[in-house]
């Protein structure tokens, strides 16, 4: 079911909401196509899913994955893409892309030469040239990559940062919204999501929340978060974050893909999620399993004539065998591919089966068993998740 | 197996189909024709949906012992054959001893052994190991073992019939073992025809190896080294003299399009298809042009479209030129492809090839190629892998084609044409 809303390129449907936990299941109606929510987005950082051809994204049941402004930016650059019919035309998918700032990268990637008020300034990899990317630059980028979904330009700074920074960032992140929002040439086709910073610090995220939803923007991200910080600051600002954003509009929690924290997060009362773990961890030989994860590559498989996951529908599991993919590794890149393949599976068919549960009204029945599957024994529950889930009123065993 | 054919052109090129093949007979292959070539049982870079995007593929899927060996005791413990341990579609599995793309180090060859190279090094096979190997992988059809280095510069006489008579001194041993397997019953033998640079000891090899009960033969050590190729002609064509005619030959480690020719019509039916490999993995795409159809729009001169790609090949080739354009170093570039790292691929927007039906062809566009080879994306050789696969085995039909119509000569006239050189 495909529909454009002729007033906003953004439209949610709120389909159930657990009435114990926050989280919800919507329907997210985007100009590509209809997304089921909640959702978790594979990231394909240079127009690609690696090793993964846009068909077997498709037949996967993938409706939106993300492209990354920052190196589509360097190579091939926004010019080539606009003429190739921007980034949809480019790499042939024919559902919805979200586009990140750049934002990220120039913190993690790049010698950060300086960030002002103008925008952050960086010396390009390929040439040495500096370049400013400022908030009207990425906007620039994302409308010429023509993505469904774009993200500001946020002034992103470590979660593990504390002082005056934060705040600095805080207040940029806001200015800088209002320049993006500025500087959107196609707000009738391409959405703009804000982000809230803030840091780990309560006061500041209010902040931030207070302020950015002023501003009428289609969707709200969480940022600054999965960066390395403590797991009980983590979930405390994303449920405080939740408590303050728009019941009507969808919540975003970047970087956040480890099942158990999709799972607690949605409980928080998160619709989004986009990480590059499950597709990277895949080039390792690492399956995602519902009880944690397999090591293919792993002397223990050699002659393991399983299926990665009995249960698993995927065309890998369908097909091969961990000892299969064990031996293929030594040969043949077409062995990541497989893993990519199951690990994209996995991750979309958790998320199916969360929005399920909510629909059918045993989201908190599913988190447990979930969690019975994932650990061992109770004691091994991580302790954050058990806090953040009885925040919500989900208590484990 | 049986070979039926069709067609024999001037005495020597063969048209026909190789029928009864796999356990239940059931399969069939055209020749002359290719198998398809995989790593352990998986086509370079493909999984099964990418590679069923192709359709027309080859009914024959080619392993190597130089992958497989190294998973002998995983296979003897699964015990139902390698065809089921990867998961293969429903096709006949052939077993070679080496792997056409990677040449192995020499010098390791014994009376009683041969070695291949693992991910983990060097396996040495006797015969008792070599069908051992057999038995667990249980293919459909295999080599007997050989020992070909002799395509080294240089080999000397003596190492040459060296290679001939334990050639055949393997061949009389497998068919020993083979004879009184159950688990190879129904399964065919190819023998192996040696000989390196000595026409002599080429004929020797034929006509022995034509002696034994074999289903078929490989022709071997005629791939690399600076042979020249008017000697590997005929080479070949003084052995498959000797070649009972209704029985097929399989021309190992030879794979460029005007190589395929000569070879062809010196009378060999079979090749590994691991010439796309090769181009897939210099991030680059087969564009030579087989069509020798009678469009009247082409009548005369050749149309824009077609003197575009000439170009490419003509600056291609130049290109090449500056240094030696050694014809038996096949990692290097040929004029039957492009370079699509090349800048000039940047916004170009057209499909690798037009017309091609491939995947990458429907789908994706030359910038979009580049793209992913400049930023070293997976994706790139899934694309390319499709696309040389389906252009290689387009070539095929086009070379079948134009000998059941009495074409070949105009079809190595367009191939050689790509490539430059005279026939």
């Amino acid at each position: 079911f495909k529909a454009l809303s002729a007033a906003s390129p953004l439209t949610l449907r709120i389909v159930a909401e657990c009435p114990v936990t926050k989280a919800r299941a919507c329907d997210l109606i985007l100009p590509h196509c209809a997304v089921s929510a909640p959702v978790f987005m594979p990231v394909g950082t240079q127009g690609t899913l690696k090793g993964i051809t846009v068909d077997q994204l498709e037949a996967l049941g993938c409706q939106i994955c993300l492209g990354n402004t920052y190196h589509l930016g360097m190579r091939p650059g926004p010019d080539l893409i606009e003429k190739a019919n921007g980034l949809h035309g480019f790499m042939n998918w024919k559902r919805n892309l979200l586009t990140d700032s750049g934002g990220f990268q120039m913190v993690s990637l790049v010698e950060l030469s300086e960030v002002t008020e103008e925008g952050v300034k960086f010396k390009s990899p390929y040439d040495g040239k500096e370049i400013l990317l400022s908030p009207e630059k990425s906007i620039s980028i994302q409308n010429s990559l023509g993505s469904d979904i774009m993200m500001q330009l946020d002034d992103v700074v470590s979660s593990t940062v504390t002082g005056p920074r934060v705040e600095e960032a805080m207040h940029r992140s806001i200015r800088w919204l209002d320049r993006c929002i500025a500087a959107n040439k196609n707000p009738d086709k391409q959405n703009l999501f804000a982000i809230i910073q803030g840091g780990l610090n309560a006061e500041l995220r209010k902040a931030c929340l207070d302020e950015m939803t002023q501003r009428d923007v289609p969707g709200f991200a969480i940022g600054g978060l999965s960066g390395g910080e403590e797991k009980n600051d983590f979930w405390r600002m994303v449920t405080l974050s939740t408590d303050h954003l728009p019941r009507q509009k969808p919540r975003y929690l970047m970087g956040v893909g480890y099942a158990v924290d999709l799972v607690v997060c949605v409980a928080l009362g998160c619709d989004m999620f986009d990480c590059v773990f499950p597709t990277r961890t895949a080039r390792f030989g690492s399956a995602l399993v519902p009880w944690g994860s397999l090591q293919v590559k792993h002397k223990q498989y050699a002659k393991d004539f399983q299926p990665i996951d009995p249960d698993c529908q995927c065309p890998t599991c369908k097909r091969h065998s961990r000892a299969y993919l064990h031996a293929l590794f030594k040969s043949d890149t077409a062995a990541m591919h497989h893993i990519t393949i199951h690990n994209i599976a996995y991750q979309l068919t958790l998320m199916r089966s969360v929005r399920q549960s909510i629909v059918e009204g045993r989201f908190p029945e599913f988190i447990r068993t979930f969690m019975k599957r994932m650990f061992p024994s109770p004691d091994q529950y991580p302790s954050w998740a058990v806090d953040a889930l009885a925040s919500v009123n989900v208590t484990l065993e | 197996m049986k070979l039926e054919l069709t067609r024999v052109v001037q005495g020597r090129s063969r048209l026909g189909v190789l029928k009864g093949l796999g356990r239940t007979g059931q399969h069939s292959l055209e020749v002359p024709g290719c198998l398809l070539h995989t790593h352990v049982g998986t086509v370079p870079h493909l999984t099964q949906e990418t590679l069923h995007t192709l359709s027309n593929l080859t009914s024959v899927t080619q392993v190597t012992l130089s992958n497989i060996a190294e998973h002998q005791e995983v296979l003897e413990e699964f015990k139902d054959g390698f065809r089921k341990f990867a998961g293969l579609h429903d096709t006949v599995l052939y077993c070679s001893l080496h792997d056409p793309a990677t040449p192995c180090p020499t010098g390791y060859t014994t009376n009683k052994t041969v070695s291949v190279w693992g991910s983990g090094g060097r396996i040495e096979l006797t015969v008792a190991k070599f069908m051992a190997l057999q038995k667990t992988v249980q293919p459909d059809w295999y080599q007997s073992m050989a020992d070909g280095e002799t395509w080294q510069n240089n080999t000397s006489r003596k190492r040459v019939r060296k290679s001939v008579d334990r050639t055949l001194a393997h061949l009389d041993e497998c068919l020993l073992v083979h004879q009184k397997s159950q688990e190879l019953e129904g399964v065919e033998m190819f023998g192996v025809v040696e000989g390196g640079d000595i026409l002599e000891e080429r004929v020797r090899s034929a006509r022995e190896t034509a002696k034994r009960p074999v289903a078929g033969f490989c022709l071997d050590g005629l791939q690399m080294g600076s042979m020249d190729r008017a000697l590997r002609t005929q080479l070949i064509t003084a052995v498959t003299k000797e070649l009972p005619e209704d029985k097929p030959r399989l021309l190992q480690g030879v794979g460029q399009p005007d190589e395929v020719l000569a070879c062809v019509e010196a009378g060999v039916d079979l090749f590994e298809s691991f010439f796309p490999f090769q181009v897939t993995e210099r991030g680059c795409a087969l564009c030579f042009s087989f069509d020798i159809s009678p469009d009247p729009e082409l009548a005369g001169r050749a149309p824009h479209a077609v003197l575009g790609l000439d170009e490419e090949r003509d600056t291609a080739g130049e290109t090449q030129q500056n240094g030696d354009f050694n014809l038996e170093d096949q990692t290097q570039m040929t004029s039957f492809e492009i370079n699509l790292k090349d800048k000039r691929y940047q916004d170009d927007f057209r499909p690798l090839v037009e017309g091609c039906g491939c995947y990458c062809c429907k789908n994706h566009q030359r910038a979009y190629l580049h793209h992913l080879l400049v930023t070293n994306e997976l994706l790139a050789g899934v694309l390319l892998m499709i696309h040389n696969t389906a252009h290689y085995h387009a070539f095929f039909g086009a070379l079948r084609e134009a000998l059941a119509n009495d074409k070949l000569d105009l079809l190595k006239r367009r191939v050689l044409r790509e490539s430059g050189r005279q026939t």
